[in-house]
């Protein structure tokens, strides 16, 4: 048990803390009261798309294959209007070592821990992170700790972070297990302080460089498949990292013109710090729990300043409801042969309505899959759901309601997808910088164009909206 | 007399990090009622009883104190019985393109 004496003692210690553990001084980048210099931040870190490529074909990460789901664009011009029903692909993430597309962020955070001699990785994670950064740490033989908010007051544990357990202790990493609640951040920064380790945090550079390996990638598969950039490539969405390294590695191949759809799973009104709602949820990761607060407000995280800038790369941010993830993550395994996700599922739910709205000759590219197994599945899902009172049941997804329904649809042509209104969120994040800046704060006109940059408005916009705001 | 668990058996012990009623301030109120509670596993350092607190060496090599709760925990996930509204998506599915002649 901890005196809050000592819980502020450490929290007051953050900075420091969080300096010695990234080896980043973020407060070299600040260039304004809320700009800073975001290109730099990944620029000084000495890695570029090559390299992380490089980096990551040393520990066999990468290079999935990309596979075209047949059966599953068929299914959808079932649904669609004649001529409509774009081609979908799915990166097959699933093969990289630890099973999802997380080995990529890992693998340059714990090749840079390894660079600058620290012993040992620590990472904040209750989902695919955690195996993957442990699984990059064996290979590297540095020591792991991965801190999970694992299970509620009952003591019943989210079977999908369960399964996370196992395989981060499979790898021989040290798995910290705390109930619900945002003070897991003092329990990580204790951790970090004790053991001297690498942050080796969801948020640095680091981390969003390695996922730019994966948009670089698929584009260039693409091209030599078909000789074409991706029309579409939808991500889930979650923290921010799948969608800004995406993104980011793919106007690095060129495919500048590819349109990028963020994608979470429907979870409005459930509480992610409440321990009645955590059993409730049926999904850990790519849902709105997480990428609301993140994409109005990047920098709520474990660093100084998040390199998972969302809102700066999104095209189109949609919703599906998990019913809808449920069924389609059925699909693929029986029209496509391939069992995987549910959670990774969410963009390829919302490809599946997408691409209806799409040309036949249009390409649409789902970035990931991640593995599946005893507990992460939707057996084990949809048991729990039931077990803690929530219906499962078929019907219309429009009846889904999180915490309390899950709807499975009845028919691949229920599947669709709800769109985010961008202008909301560009305003909501506005206000949360304008709230950061506290009594007095003058923005000046760097923080105006970063703020434009932030938002991918105009200066004029920014200025509006803060205008009415204050 | 209880029996001693070995020096160097796989446990876990568990510990309060914050009782309830200490929590965050930003916490909601279901959770302000209820503790902080950690779980971690390693190797224990001296022979001990179910319920002693006792010291373990983690797999990273960090030594942790708390009560110990469990010998050599199980992993009781697992996927449980199938679910009844999936199980007919693949035939519903596979029936709307062999009606299309998608599929033989």
């Amino acid at each position: 048990m901890i005196e809050s004496a000592r819980y502020e003692a450490l929290m007051s210690r953050r900075s420091e803390i969080m300096k010695q553990s990234v080896g980043i001084d973020y407060s070299q980048y600040e260039t304004g009261v809320i700009a800073f210099d975001y290109e730099k931040l990944f620029v000084d870190t000495g890695y570029d798309v090559n390299t992380a490529r490089e980096i990551q074909s040393n520990t066999a990460v990468g290079n999935t294959p990309l596979i075209e789901l047949k059966n599953i664009t068929a299914l959808a011009r079932v649904a669609a209007s004649p001529g409509k029903g774009a081609r979908v692909f799915i990166k097959d993430e699933a093969a990289n070592p630890s099973g999802s597309f997380k080995d990529r962020r890992a693998s340059l955070s714990v090749h840079e821990a390894k660079r600058k001699n620290f012993t040992g990785v620590v990472a904040a994670t209750s989902g695919n992170y955690g195996a993957a950064v442990a699984s990059q740490a064996a290979k590297a033989g540095l020591r792991c700790i991965v801190v999970q908010e694992a299970f509620d007051s009952q003591g019943t544990a989210q079977p999908e972070i369960a399964e996370k357990t196992r395989a981060c202790e499979a790898y021989g990493a040290e798995v910290i297990r705390l109930s619900v609640g945002p003070e897991l951040f003092y329990v990580f920064l204790h951790v970090l302080e004790e053991t001297g380790y690498f942050n080796a945090s969801l948020y640095t550079p680091y981390s969003v460089l390695g996922i730019e390996t994966l948009g670089y990638e698929l584009a260039l598969q693409m091209q030599k498949q078909s000789h074409v950039f991706p029309d579409v490539v939808i991500a889930t969405h979650a923290g921010g990292g799948n969608v800004t390294g995406t993104s980011r590695g793919l106007r690095k191949a060129g495919a500048v013109d590819t349109q990028v759809i963020a994608a979470s799973v429907d979870l409005s009104g459930l509480h992610m710090a409440s321990d009645h709602d955590f059993n409730r949820k049926s999904f850990t990761t790519g849902h709105t729990g997480f990428s609301m607060p993140f994409t109005t407000w990047p920098d709520r995280v474990d660093v100084p300043r998040n390199a998972a800038r969302a809102l700066r790369y999104m095209d189109r941010f949609v919703t599906v409801t998990q019913g809808e993830v449920f069924y389609i993550t059925q699909i693929l395994a029986e029209l496509e042969g391939l069992q995987r996700g549910p959670a990774g599922n969410t963009s390829l739910a919302a490809a599946f309505a997408i691409a209806q709205e799409l040309d036949e000759e249009k390409i649409i590219v789902v970035q990931e899959t991640e593995y599946t197994g005893a507990g992460k599945h939707p057996f084990a899902q949809l048991n729990l759901a039931k077990q803690m009172g929530v219906t499962v049941r078929r019907g219309d997804p429009n009846d889904n309601k999180p915490g309390q329904r899950i709807v499975i649809p009845e028919h691949p042509s229920q599947i669709k997808v709800t769109d985010v209104e961008l202008d909301r969120v560009r305003r909501s994040y506005l206000h949360h910088a304008i709230e950061s800046l506290g009594e007095g704060g003058h923005l000046s006109d760097i923080d105006i164009d970063f703020l434009a940059a932030e938002t991918r408005s105009s200066k004029t916009y920014v200025q509006e909206v803060i205008n009415g705001l204050r | 007399m209880t029996e001693l668990i070995e020096t160097d058996t796989w446990v876990e012990i568990h510990t309060i990090i914050l009782p309830a009623g200490e929590r965050a301030s930003q916490v909601p109120k279901d959770t302000q009622k209820v503790p902080l509670e950690m779980r971690a596993k390693g190797f224990l350092v001296e022979p001990a009883a179910l319920g002693d607190e006792v010291e373990i060496v983690t797999p990273a090599g960090r030594r942790l104190r708390g009560i110990l709760s469990e010998v050599n925990p199980a992993y009781t996930h697992q996927f449980g019985v199938p679910t009844p509204e999936l199980s007919t998506i693949g035939r519903e599915v596979r029936a709307i393109l062999r009606q299309r002649g998608q599929l033989k």
